[in-house]
Protein backbone atom coordinates (compact mmCIF):
# COMPACT_ATOMS: atom_id res chain seq x y z
CA UNK A 1 0.00 0.00 0.00
CA UNK A 2 1.38 3.39 -1.00
CA UNK A 3 1.37 6.06 1.66
CA UNK A 4 -0.94 8.88 0.52
CA UNK A 5 1.51 11.72 1.13
CA UNK A 6 1.46 15.08 -0.64
CA UNK A 7 4.38 13.88 -2.77
CA UNK A 8 2.31 10.92 -4.00
CA UNK A 9 -0.87 12.93 -4.64
CA UNK A 10 0.76 15.80 -6.56
CA UNK A 11 3.37 13.55 -8.21
CA UNK A 12 0.70 11.33 -9.74
CA UNK A 13 -1.39 14.39 -10.68
CA UNK A 14 1.72 15.83 -12.39
CA UNK A 15 2.18 12.60 -14.32
CA UNK A 16 -1.47 12.70 -15.40
CA UNK A 17 -1.04 16.31 -16.61
CA UNK A 18 2.13 15.28 -18.45
CA UNK A 19 0.32 12.38 -20.12
CA UNK A 20 -2.62 14.60 -21.15
CA UNK A 21 -0.18 17.14 -22.55
CA UNK A 22 1.68 14.44 -24.47
CA UNK A 23 -1.59 13.24 -26.04
CA UNK A 24 -2.46 16.82 -26.92
CA UNK A 25 0.92 17.49 -28.54
CA UNK A 26 0.57 14.37 -30.69
CA UNK A 27 -3.15 14.62 -31.43
CA UNK A 28 -4.34 18.26 -31.44
CA UNK A 29 -5.18 19.68 -34.86
CA UNK A 30 -4.88 23.42 -34.11
CA UNK A 31 -1.45 24.93 -33.60
CA UNK A 32 -2.45 26.99 -30.54
CA UNK A 33 -3.90 23.90 -28.86
CA UNK A 34 -0.76 21.92 -29.62
CA UNK A 35 1.39 24.67 -28.09
CA UNK A 36 -0.77 24.76 -24.95
CA UNK A 37 -0.49 20.98 -24.74
CA UNK A 38 3.30 21.35 -24.80
CA UNK A 39 3.00 23.87 -21.94
CA UNK A 40 0.91 21.31 -20.02
CA UNK A 41 3.70 18.75 -20.57
CA UNK A 42 6.23 21.16 -19.06
CA UNK A 43 3.91 21.96 -16.12
CA UNK A 44 3.40 18.24 -15.44
CA UNK A 45 7.15 17.59 -15.46
CA UNK A 46 7.59 20.50 -13.04
CA UNK A 47 4.91 19.08 -10.74
CA UNK A 48 6.70 15.71 -10.60
CA UNK A 49 10.03 17.42 -9.79
CA UNK A 50 8.53 19.60 -7.05
CA UNK A 51 6.62 16.65 -5.58
CA UNK A 52 9.85 14.63 -5.48
CA UNK A 53 11.59 17.52 -3.70
CA UNK A 54 8.92 17.59 -0.96
CA UNK A 55 9.93 16.30 2.50
CA UNK A 56 7.45 15.57 5.26
CA UNK A 57 7.50 18.50 7.73
CA UNK A 58 9.35 19.71 9.70
CA UNK A 59 12.10 18.86 7.15
CA UNK A 60 12.51 21.54 4.46
CA UNK A 61 12.22 20.63 0.75
CA UNK A 62 15.23 20.19 -1.53
CA UNK A 63 15.89 23.66 -3.09
CA UNK A 64 17.78 22.34 -6.15
CA UNK A 65 14.71 20.98 -8.02
CA UNK A 66 12.91 24.23 -7.14
CA UNK A 67 15.63 26.24 -8.91
CA UNK A 68 15.49 23.82 -11.86
CA UNK A 69 11.72 24.26 -12.22
CA UNK A 70 11.99 28.08 -12.08
CA UNK A 71 14.55 27.83 -14.90
CA UNK A 72 12.17 25.50 -16.74
CA UNK A 73 9.26 27.96 -16.44
CA UNK A 74 11.34 30.80 -17.92
CA UNK A 75 12.67 28.60 -20.75
CA UNK A 76 9.11 27.46 -21.51
CA UNK A 77 7.77 31.02 -21.78
CA UNK A 78 10.65 31.83 -24.18
CA UNK A 79 9.83 28.78 -26.31
CA UNK A 80 6.13 29.70 -26.22
CA UNK A 81 6.86 33.25 -27.40
CA UNK A 82 8.95 31.97 -30.33
CA UNK A 83 6.31 29.40 -31.26
CA UNK A 84 3.58 32.09 -31.13
CA UNK A 85 5.63 34.36 -33.42
CA UNK A 86 5.93 31.46 -35.89
CA UNK A 87 2.17 30.79 -35.63
CA UNK A 88 1.38 34.47 -36.36
CA UNK A 89 3.78 34.47 -39.30
CA UNK A 90 2.36 31.22 -40.74
CA UNK A 91 -1.18 32.58 -40.31
CA UNK A 92 -0.39 35.78 -42.21
CA UNK A 93 1.36 33.79 -44.97
CA UNK A 94 -1.69 31.50 -45.30
CA UNK A 95 -4.22 34.32 -45.37
CA UNK A 96 -2.12 36.08 -48.04
CA UNK A 97 -2.23 33.05 -50.35
CA UNK A 98 -5.88 32.25 -49.61
CA UNK A 99 -7.15 35.65 -50.71
CA UNK B 1 -5.03 16.59 8.87
CA UNK B 2 -7.87 14.83 7.05
CA UNK B 3 -9.20 18.23 5.98
CA UNK B 4 -5.83 19.08 4.41
CA UNK B 5 -5.67 15.63 2.80
CA UNK B 6 -9.12 16.16 1.31
CA UNK B 7 -8.02 19.61 0.08
CA UNK B 8 -4.91 18.11 -1.54
CA UNK B 9 -6.94 15.41 -3.28
CA UNK B 10 -9.52 17.96 -4.47
CA UNK B 11 -6.84 20.36 -5.71
CA UNK B 12 -4.90 17.61 -7.51
CA UNK B 13 -8.12 16.40 -9.15
CA UNK B 14 -8.99 20.00 -10.19
CA UNK B 15 -5.52 20.48 -11.72
CA UNK B 16 -5.83 17.29 -13.79
CA UNK B 17 -9.44 18.14 -14.69
CA UNK B 18 -8.51 21.63 -15.87
CA UNK B 19 -5.63 20.21 -17.94
CA UNK B 20 -8.12 17.90 -19.66
CA UNK B 21 -10.66 20.73 -20.04
CA UNK B 22 -7.99 22.95 -21.63
CA UNK B 23 -7.41 20.35 -24.33
CA UNK B 24 -11.12 19.64 -24.86
CA UNK B 25 -12.47 23.25 -25.00
CA UNK B 26 -13.79 23.90 -28.47
CA UNK B 27 -13.41 27.68 -28.41
CA UNK B 28 -9.78 28.88 -28.49
CA UNK B 29 -10.52 31.81 -26.12
CA UNK B 30 -12.07 29.46 -23.53
CA UNK B 31 -9.09 27.13 -24.00
CA UNK B 32 -6.62 29.90 -23.11
CA UNK B 33 -8.70 31.03 -20.11
CA UNK B 34 -8.82 27.41 -18.86
CA UNK B 35 -5.03 27.24 -19.26
CA UNK B 36 -4.58 30.41 -17.16
CA UNK B 37 -6.85 29.03 -14.42
CA UNK B 38 -4.88 25.77 -14.61
CA UNK B 39 -1.67 27.75 -13.96
CA UNK B 40 -3.24 29.47 -10.92
CA UNK B 41 -4.32 26.16 -9.36
CA UNK B 42 -0.94 24.63 -10.20
CA UNK B 43 0.73 27.46 -8.27
CA UNK B 44 -1.58 26.73 -5.32
CA UNK B 45 -0.50 23.09 -5.47
CA UNK B 46 3.15 24.13 -5.46
CA UNK B 47 2.49 26.32 -2.44
CA UNK B 48 1.07 23.21 -0.72
CA UNK B 49 4.35 21.41 -1.56
CA UNK B 50 6.30 24.18 0.26
CA UNK B 51 7.69 25.63 -2.99
CA UNK B 52 6.64 29.32 -2.74
CA UNK B 53 9.36 30.53 -5.15
CA UNK B 54 8.15 28.18 -7.87
CA UNK B 55 4.52 29.07 -7.14
CA UNK B 56 5.33 32.80 -7.56
CA UNK B 57 7.21 32.15 -10.82
CA UNK B 58 4.39 29.98 -12.18
CA UNK B 59 1.63 32.44 -11.36
CA UNK B 60 3.57 35.43 -12.76
CA UNK B 61 5.24 33.83 -15.79
CA UNK B 62 3.60 30.45 -16.49
CA UNK B 63 0.00 31.59 -16.05
CA UNK B 64 0.17 35.40 -16.33
CA UNK B 65 2.60 36.27 -19.10
CA UNK B 66 2.11 33.04 -21.10
CA UNK B 67 -1.63 33.73 -20.95
CA UNK B 68 -1.10 37.31 -22.15
CA UNK B 69 1.11 36.10 -25.01
CA UNK B 70 -1.49 33.48 -26.04
CA UNK B 71 -4.39 35.97 -25.92
CA UNK B 72 -2.42 38.51 -27.93
CA UNK B 73 -1.72 35.92 -30.62
CA UNK B 74 -5.37 34.85 -30.63
CA UNK B 75 -6.37 38.50 -31.16
CA UNK B 76 -3.93 38.63 -34.10
CA UNK B 77 -5.31 35.40 -35.61
CA UNK B 78 -8.88 36.71 -35.28
CA UNK B 79 -8.02 40.02 -36.89
CA UNK B 80 -7.75 42.35 -33.92
CA UNK B 81 -10.51 41.14 -31.57
CA UNK B 82 -11.03 38.25 -29.22
CA UNK B 83 -14.78 37.84 -29.67
CA UNK B 84 -14.90 36.78 -33.32
CA UNK B 85 -15.26 33.07 -33.97
CA UNK B 86 -13.03 31.09 -36.28
CA UNK B 87 -9.56 32.06 -37.32
CA UNK B 88 -8.01 29.10 -35.51
CA UNK B 89 -5.29 27.69 -37.70
CA UNK B 90 -5.82 24.01 -38.44
CA UNK B 91 -3.06 21.83 -39.79
CA UNK B 92 -3.64 18.68 -41.83
CA UNK B 93 -6.04 16.35 -39.94
CA UNK B 94 -4.61 13.03 -38.87
CA UNK B 95 -6.61 9.85 -39.35
CA UNK B 96 -8.28 7.90 -36.55
CA UNK B 97 -5.78 5.02 -36.45
CA UNK B 98 -2.83 7.38 -36.00
CA UNK B 99 -4.73 9.21 -33.26
CA UNK B 100 -5.46 5.94 -31.47
CA UNK B 101 -1.86 4.74 -31.65
CA UNK B 102 -0.63 8.15 -30.43
CA UNK B 103 -2.99 8.10 -27.45
CA UNK B 104 -2.03 4.49 -26.65
CA UNK B 105 1.71 5.22 -26.75
CA UNK B 106 1.33 8.43 -24.71
CA UNK B 107 -0.72 6.47 -22.15
CA UNK B 108 1.87 3.69 -21.99
CA UNK B 109 4.72 6.18 -21.55
CA UNK B 110 2.78 7.90 -18.74
CA UNK B 111 2.04 4.57 -17.01
CA UNK B 112 5.73 3.61 -17.20
CA UNK B 113 6.70 6.96 -15.67
CA UNK B 114 4.06 6.44 -12.97
CA UNK B 115 5.51 3.05 -12.04
CA UNK B 116 9.00 4.54 -11.97
CA UNK B 117 7.79 7.44 -9.77
CA UNK B 118 6.00 5.16 -7.29
CA UNK B 119 8.96 2.77 -7.24
CA UNK B 120 11.49 5.51 -6.49
CA UNK B 121 12.33 6.03 -2.81
CA UNK B 122 10.28 8.93 -1.40
CA UNK B 123 11.04 11.37 1.37
CA UNK B 124 14.76 10.53 1.42
CA UNK B 125 17.49 13.20 1.67
CA UNK B 126 18.51 14.68 -1.65
CA UNK B 127 20.87 17.60 -2.17
CA UNK B 128 19.45 19.79 0.61
CA UNK B 129 22.20 18.75 3.09
CA UNK B 130 24.90 19.97 0.66
CA UNK B 131 23.01 23.22 0.11
CA UNK B 132 22.62 23.78 3.88
CA UNK B 133 26.34 23.13 4.41
CA UNK B 134 27.35 25.63 1.71
CA UNK B 135 24.82 28.34 2.67
CA UNK B 136 27.27 30.45 4.79
CA UNK B 137 29.49 30.93 1.70
CA UNK B 138 26.64 31.85 -0.65
CA UNK B 139 26.15 35.46 0.48
CA UNK B 140 22.35 35.07 0.80
CA UNK B 141 20.17 33.26 3.33
CA UNK B 142 17.42 31.93 1.04
CA UNK B 143 18.37 28.47 -0.31
CA UNK B 144 16.59 28.76 -3.69
CA UNK B 145 18.28 32.10 -4.46
CA UNK B 146 21.63 30.62 -3.39
CA UNK B 147 21.15 27.70 -5.81
CA UNK B 148 19.95 29.94 -8.67
CA UNK B 149 22.53 32.73 -8.39
CA UNK B 150 25.51 30.98 -6.80
CA UNK B 151 25.70 27.18 -6.74
CA UNK B 152 24.11 26.63 -10.14
CA UNK B 153 24.65 30.10 -11.59
CA UNK B 154 25.79 28.72 -14.94
CA UNK B 155 22.29 27.28 -15.54
CA UNK B 156 20.78 30.65 -14.72
CA UNK B 157 23.13 32.48 -17.08
CA UNK B 158 22.09 30.11 -19.87
CA UNK B 159 18.44 30.72 -18.95
CA UNK B 160 18.92 34.46 -19.45
CA UNK B 161 20.64 33.69 -22.77
CA UNK B 162 17.58 31.65 -23.83
CA UNK B 163 15.34 34.67 -23.14
CA UNK B 164 17.69 36.88 -25.17
CA UNK B 165 17.66 34.36 -28.03
CA UNK B 166 13.83 34.28 -27.91
CA UNK B 167 13.49 38.05 -28.34
CA UNK B 168 16.02 38.04 -31.21
CA UNK B 169 14.11 35.24 -32.98
CA UNK B 170 10.72 36.93 -32.44
CA UNK B 171 12.00 40.22 -33.89
CA UNK B 172 13.41 38.37 -36.92
CA UNK B 173 10.30 36.25 -37.53
CA UNK B 174 7.93 39.23 -37.21
CA UNK B 175 9.97 41.46 -39.53
CA UNK B 176 7.72 42.90 -42.20
CA UNK B 177 4.55 41.40 -40.71
CA UNK B 178 1.41 43.52 -41.03
CA UNK B 179 0.45 45.39 -37.86
CA UNK B 180 -2.77 44.33 -36.13
CA UNK B 181 -4.20 47.13 -34.01
CA UNK B 182 -4.39 46.22 -30.33
CA UNK B 183 -7.95 46.23 -28.98
CA UNK B 184 -9.03 49.67 -27.69
CA UNK B 185 -9.38 49.74 -23.91
CA UNK B 186 -11.99 51.83 -22.14
CA UNK B 187 -11.70 54.51 -19.48
CA UNK B 188 -12.29 52.01 -16.65
CA UNK B 189 -9.14 50.24 -17.70
CA UNK B 190 -7.18 53.51 -17.84
CA UNK B 191 -8.20 54.26 -14.24
CA UNK B 192 -7.27 50.74 -13.19
CA UNK B 193 -3.84 51.09 -14.84
CA UNK B 194 -3.17 54.39 -13.02
CA UNK B 195 -3.79 52.70 -9.65
CA UNK B 196 -2.28 49.29 -10.42
CA UNK B 197 0.95 50.30 -12.14
CA UNK B 198 2.68 52.08 -9.21
CA UNK B 199 1.65 49.29 -6.82
CA UNK B 200 3.02 46.66 -9.21
CA UNK B 201 6.32 48.52 -9.57
CA UNK B 202 6.73 48.60 -5.78
CA UNK B 203 5.77 44.90 -5.55
CA UNK B 204 8.40 44.05 -8.18
CA UNK B 205 11.13 45.97 -6.37
CA UNK B 206 10.18 44.33 -3.08
CA UNK B 207 10.29 40.84 -4.63
CA UNK B 208 13.78 41.56 -5.98
CA UNK B 209 15.11 42.81 -2.64
CA UNK B 210 13.48 40.16 -0.44
CA UNK B 211 14.79 37.34 -2.68
CA UNK B 212 18.05 37.27 -0.71
CA UNK B 213 16.34 36.01 2.44
CA UNK B 214 12.78 34.89 1.55
CA UNK B 215 10.82 33.61 -1.48
CA UNK B 216 11.18 36.03 -4.36
CA UNK B 217 14.05 37.03 -6.61
CA UNK B 218 15.03 38.19 -10.05
CA UNK B 219 12.65 36.08 -12.15
CA UNK B 220 9.53 36.80 -10.12
CA UNK B 221 10.40 40.51 -9.90
CA UNK B 222 11.21 40.61 -13.63
CA UNK B 223 7.87 39.01 -14.43
CA UNK B 224 5.95 41.51 -12.28
CA UNK B 225 7.78 44.47 -13.88
CA UNK B 226 7.24 42.85 -17.30
CA UNK B 227 3.52 42.75 -16.52
CA UNK B 228 3.72 46.48 -15.66
CA UNK B 229 5.22 47.10 -19.11
CA UNK B 230 2.49 44.97 -20.73
CA UNK B 231 -0.20 47.04 -18.92
CA UNK B 232 1.60 50.16 -20.13
CA UNK B 233 1.55 48.89 -23.71
CA UNK B 234 -2.15 48.00 -23.51
CA UNK B 235 -3.11 51.36 -22.02
CA UNK B 236 -0.93 53.17 -24.62
CA UNK B 237 1.10 54.82 -21.87
CA UNK B 238 4.09 53.16 -23.53
CA UNK B 239 4.30 53.56 -27.31
CA UNK B 240 7.31 51.75 -28.77
CA UNK B 241 8.93 53.88 -31.46
CA UNK B 242 11.88 53.15 -33.77
CA UNK B 243 13.95 55.58 -31.67
CA UNK B 244 13.60 53.22 -28.67
CA UNK B 245 15.36 50.37 -30.42
CA UNK B 246 18.95 51.07 -29.25
CA UNK B 247 17.74 51.43 -25.64
CA UNK B 248 15.65 48.26 -25.92
CA UNK B 249 18.54 46.26 -27.38
CA UNK B 250 20.87 47.50 -24.63
CA UNK B 251 18.34 46.49 -21.96
CA UNK B 252 17.86 43.01 -23.44
CA UNK B 253 21.62 42.39 -23.39
CA UNK B 254 22.39 44.10 -20.04
CA UNK B 255 21.40 41.18 -17.79
CA UNK B 256 23.41 38.60 -19.72
CA UNK B 257 26.37 40.97 -20.10
CA UNK B 258 26.62 41.93 -16.40
CA UNK B 259 26.08 38.32 -15.33
CA UNK B 260 28.86 37.06 -17.63
CA UNK B 261 31.21 39.94 -16.72
CA UNK B 262 30.82 39.31 -12.97
CA UNK B 263 31.27 35.55 -13.50
CA UNK B 264 34.49 36.11 -15.45
CA UNK B 265 35.63 39.01 -13.26
CA UNK B 266 35.70 36.96 -10.04
CA UNK B 267 37.78 34.22 -11.66
CA UNK B 268 41.56 34.22 -11.43
CA UNK B 269 43.83 34.17 -8.33
CA UNK B 270 42.81 30.62 -7.48
CA UNK B 271 39.09 31.23 -8.00
CA UNK B 272 36.95 29.57 -10.64
CA UNK B 273 34.37 31.30 -12.79
CA UNK B 274 31.19 32.04 -10.75
CA UNK B 275 33.11 31.54 -7.47
CA UNK B 276 32.18 34.86 -5.82
CA UNK B 277 34.38 35.97 -2.90
CA UNK B 278 32.15 35.33 0.16
CA UNK B 279 32.72 38.88 1.52
CA UNK B 280 31.25 40.48 -1.63
CA UNK B 281 28.86 37.68 -2.63
CA UNK B 282 25.67 39.47 -1.55
CA UNK B 283 26.59 42.70 -3.37
CA UNK B 284 27.52 40.82 -6.54
CA UNK B 285 24.35 38.67 -6.41
CA UNK B 286 22.14 41.74 -5.92
CA UNK B 287 23.91 43.55 -8.78
CA UNK B 288 23.36 40.58 -11.09
CA UNK B 289 19.76 40.17 -9.92
CA UNK B 290 18.92 43.84 -10.43
CA UNK B 291 20.30 43.88 -14.00
CA UNK B 292 18.71 40.51 -14.83
CA UNK B 293 15.35 41.78 -13.46
CA UNK B 294 15.40 44.83 -15.73
CA UNK B 295 16.44 42.68 -18.70
CA UNK B 296 13.72 40.09 -18.05
CA UNK B 297 11.06 42.78 -17.67
CA UNK B 298 12.07 44.46 -20.96
CA UNK B 299 12.40 41.11 -22.76
CA UNK B 300 9.01 39.81 -21.62
CA UNK B 301 7.34 43.08 -22.64
CA UNK B 302 9.05 42.90 -26.05
CA UNK B 303 7.91 39.29 -26.46
CA UNK B 304 4.34 40.46 -25.75
CA UNK B 305 4.58 43.39 -28.15
CA UNK B 306 6.03 41.01 -30.72
CA UNK B 307 7.05 43.12 -33.64
CA UNK B 308 10.15 45.30 -33.60
CA UNK B 309 9.03 48.96 -33.74
CA UNK B 310 9.76 50.15 -37.29
CA UNK B 311 8.91 53.15 -39.38
CA UNK B 312 6.17 52.11 -41.80
CA UNK B 313 5.84 53.51 -45.32
CA UNK B 314 3.34 56.21 -44.29
CA UNK B 315 5.92 57.70 -41.95
CA UNK B 316 3.70 57.17 -38.90
CA UNK B 317 5.17 55.50 -35.87
CA UNK B 318 3.87 52.07 -35.00
CA UNK B 319 2.38 51.29 -31.65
Amino acid sequence: MIALSQATIYGLAGLAVFGLGLMGVLGAAERLRRLIALNLCAAGAGMVLIAAAWRSPPAVPDPVPHALVITGIVVMVSATAVALALIRRLHSLETDTDD
Amino acid sequence: MTVLLAFDLLLAASIVGLAAATLLMRDAFAMIVAFIVFGMLLALGWARLVAPDVALAEVAIGAGLSGALLLRTLAHLRGGGLSAQGGASVSAPTNGATQGINALLAGLATCALGLAYLGAPQNVPGLEAHVTDAMPESGVTHPVTAVLLNFRAYDTLMEVVVLLAAVIVVWQVERGLAETPAPALGTVYQGFARVALPVAVIAGGYLLWIGAEAPGGAFQAGAVLGAVAVLGLLSRHVRPAPAHRPLARGTFVAGTAIFALVALGVSGAGRETFEYPPAHAKTLILLIEAMVTVSIAATLAALFHGREPVTVATGKETT
